[in-house]
């Protein structure tokens, strides 16, 4: 088994930051809008090169969206930024008529996704976004596991045409992918080959499995790591040749259960490969106020609940 | 062209909308006629398109040309009869309109490819803000082009609006023409007593625009000189709004003025009725 480690601690959205300040130098086109939060997304190197191609919306994330698909009327690639919540629920049908149905090449950037905003509480923690923008006809889904891997999605989306939501977060988490790295849309990235369970994991959960794929290997139990770092389209086959193999399969999001990658899972597996399913996600419940490690921990979003899972989910098989 | 020349166009465009409306037996033609003297005005006289041997030639970016966009889609018929008239697509095209497989969807779309059209739009309140982003492309692309777009009254009561009539003049976009089409009417009744956008113009005008009015929205003439008017106020910092006072249903006796033809389609009878006010100048698709 491969072992990961890692030198230093990182938020995922200042890879989305620093992703933003290289495409500013790389690609003209490129422009970033934001609703009040320029701080929050780590917007500032970004904006001190390119202060022409960066447009403070204020806050009203409504028309931030609207005016992201007329900005690509013109060519411009509009990078609209803002929390989570503020950049899906609240402005779902200006992304679904302005951007989704209307095919427009915008680039929706999410930061504070999930439980792990924190003190903040519910009314900030959207558990709901993936499965929002993966319901839209041609969105793109892209939840990365890291600082390095949030900074190459940033970069690649941009060379992409089309609709993206790009969702990412505010605590500081080991970075132990490749500095280096090249992202490939839609394409799972093996962590870790195995045999007894498969253990689909996107986002922060993907740093959750890989220290439970090492409690696991204490206990005997040889598990499968994989990175499903685009939601949609999903690599169905990936997912199949690794269930092929180990015949069980637990999916980690920090999610609701309804609607996220379990689910999208799971409809894999109802229609090409039966096996055992357990979800490791929020169920169906608002978060609260907390540090991220409580939240996680009353959640049952940590290595532990996991591990816990991929043994419920190998009992079945 | 000369004024007696659109008029005839425009003539035609209101026997295209009650004919596609008769013809799915569905769809707005009360809007649709109050406004097709500023269609007309636009894609026949006012606005720079790109053509190639007179006919335009559609380009997503439109680039270096004047964009119109609708905000209100519900008056799709209007801005399809002036588009097909105009040259963008086959008129026979609007026989089409409103049935299954036809790119003249409901309210307009950009999925099935309809030259002319550049963003779905019909969930209201969204079109002002897809205007003034690319109205802020152009700028950042160094293109003198201008970008026009033309909203509901009954549109106003959306908060969105709001949210992008602020922006518009922090980002000194002075590029822009937004119309409001000021009918009094929406589905459920006259919009004073729906839900009263008192002073709309003061409104604008307190958020920093700047505001003028064509009394006559039905007059062609007064329509070009408003149109004129409105362009050269551009380019000193501010947006224009243009106050286009419209008869709902115009041109149409019985359909003029009321909320009621909002919506609603006319039967045989009517539309025989309709027809014989309005001149066929180009002939019927």
């Amino acid at each position: 088994m491969k072992k990961y480690t890692f030198t230093e601690k990182k938020d995922t959205r200042s890879g989305f930051g620093a992703g933003m300040h290289e495409l500013g130098q790389q690609n003209p086109n490129v422009v970033a809008l934001c609703a009040d939060l320029v701080g929050s997304l780590k917007l500032e190197p970004f904006i001190k090169e390119n202060p022409d191609r960066f447009i403070q919306c204020g806050i009203s994330e409504a028309n931030m969206i609207g005016l992201s698909a007329g900005l690509t009327i013109g060519g411009k690639i509009p990078f609209a930024t803002t929390f989570a919540n503020f950049a899906t629920g609240r402005v779902y049908d200006q992304i679904r008529q302005s951007v989704a149905y209307s095919n427009k090449n915008v680039k929706i950037c999410a930061s504070h996704a999930g439980l792990t905003l924190g003190e903040d509480g519910a009314t900030h923690q959207i558990l709901e976004d993936l499965g929002m923008m993966k319901m839209l006809p041609g969105m793109t889904v892209i939840n990365p596991c890291d600082y390095n891997q949030t900074k190459a999605a940033t970069i690649a989306i941009a060379d992409y045409e089309g609709p993206v939501y790009l969702r990412f977060g505010r605590p500081v988490i080991p970075v132990f992918t490749d500095a280096d790295q090249k992202f490939e849309i839609g394409k799972a990235w093996m962590v870790n080959e195995g045999t007894d369970v498969s253990i689909f994991a996107t986002g922060h959960m993907v740093w959750e499995a890989i220290q439970a794929g090492e409690m696991l290997e204490a206990e005997g139990i040889n598990a499968e790591i994989i990175n499903i770092h685009t939601i949609k389209p999903l690599d169905e086959e990936a997912i199949l040749k690794s269930v092929e193999k180990t015949g069980c399969v637990v999916s980690a999001e920090e999610h609701n259960r309804i609607g996220g990658l379990g689910d999208s899972i799971a409809q894999v597996l109802v229609k090409h490969k039966l096996a055992p399913q357990e979800y490791v996600a929020v169920d169906d419940s608002f978060g609260e106020s907390g540090t991220p490690a409580q939240l996680l921990e009353k959640y049952g979003l940590t290595a532990k609940h996991i591990v816990e899972a991929a043994k419920r989910a190998i009992a079945r098989k | 062209m000369e004024i007696e020349q659109l008029e005839k166009v425009a003539s035609q465009v209101r026997r295209d909308i009650v004919r596609m409306v008769h013809g799915c037996q569905s769809g707005h033609p009360g809007g649709s006629l109050g406004c097709t003297e500023l269609f007309v005005a636009l894609y026949f006289e006012r606005l720079k398109l790109k053509e190639e041997g007179g006919k335009p030639v559609f380009d997503m970016n439109g680039t270096d040309e004047d964009l119109f966009f609708l905000s209100n889609g519900h008056i799709s018929p209007v801005w399809y009869s002036t588009l097909a008239r105009r040259g963008y697509f086959p008129v026979e095209e609007l026989a089409t309109f409103r049935k299954l497989d036809s790119r003249l969807q409901g309210h307009p779309t950009t999925h099935e490819h309809l030259e002319g059209i550049r963003i779905a739009s019909g969930s209201l309140g969204q079109g002002l803000s897809v205007a003034l982003g690319a109205a802020t492309a152009k700028k950042l692309n160094n293109d003198k082009g201008i970008v026009y777009v033309l909203m509901g009254d009954g549109e106003q009561q959306e908060g969105q609006v709001w949210e992008a009539v602020t922006f518009a003049p922090h980002h000194e976009v002075d590029n822009l023409i937004a119309f409001i089409d000021l009918n009094g009417q929406q589905i459920d009744g006259p919009t004073v007593k729906v839900m009263n956008n008192r002073d709309l113009g003061k409104k604008y005008e307190a958020f920093g625009w700047e505001v003028i009015s064509i009394e006559e929205g039905n007059d062609m003439a007064a329509v070009l000189k408003g149109l004129y008017e409105a362009k050269s106020r551009l380019g000193h910092g501010r947006p224009i709004l243009v106050l286009l006072h419209t008869g709902m249903g115009y041109g149409v006796d019985f359909m003029m003025g009321s909320h009621k033809w909002h919506g609603v389609a006319p039967n045989d009878e009517q539309l025989a009725a309709a027809l014989g006010q309005l001149e066929e100048s180009l002939g019927d698709y």
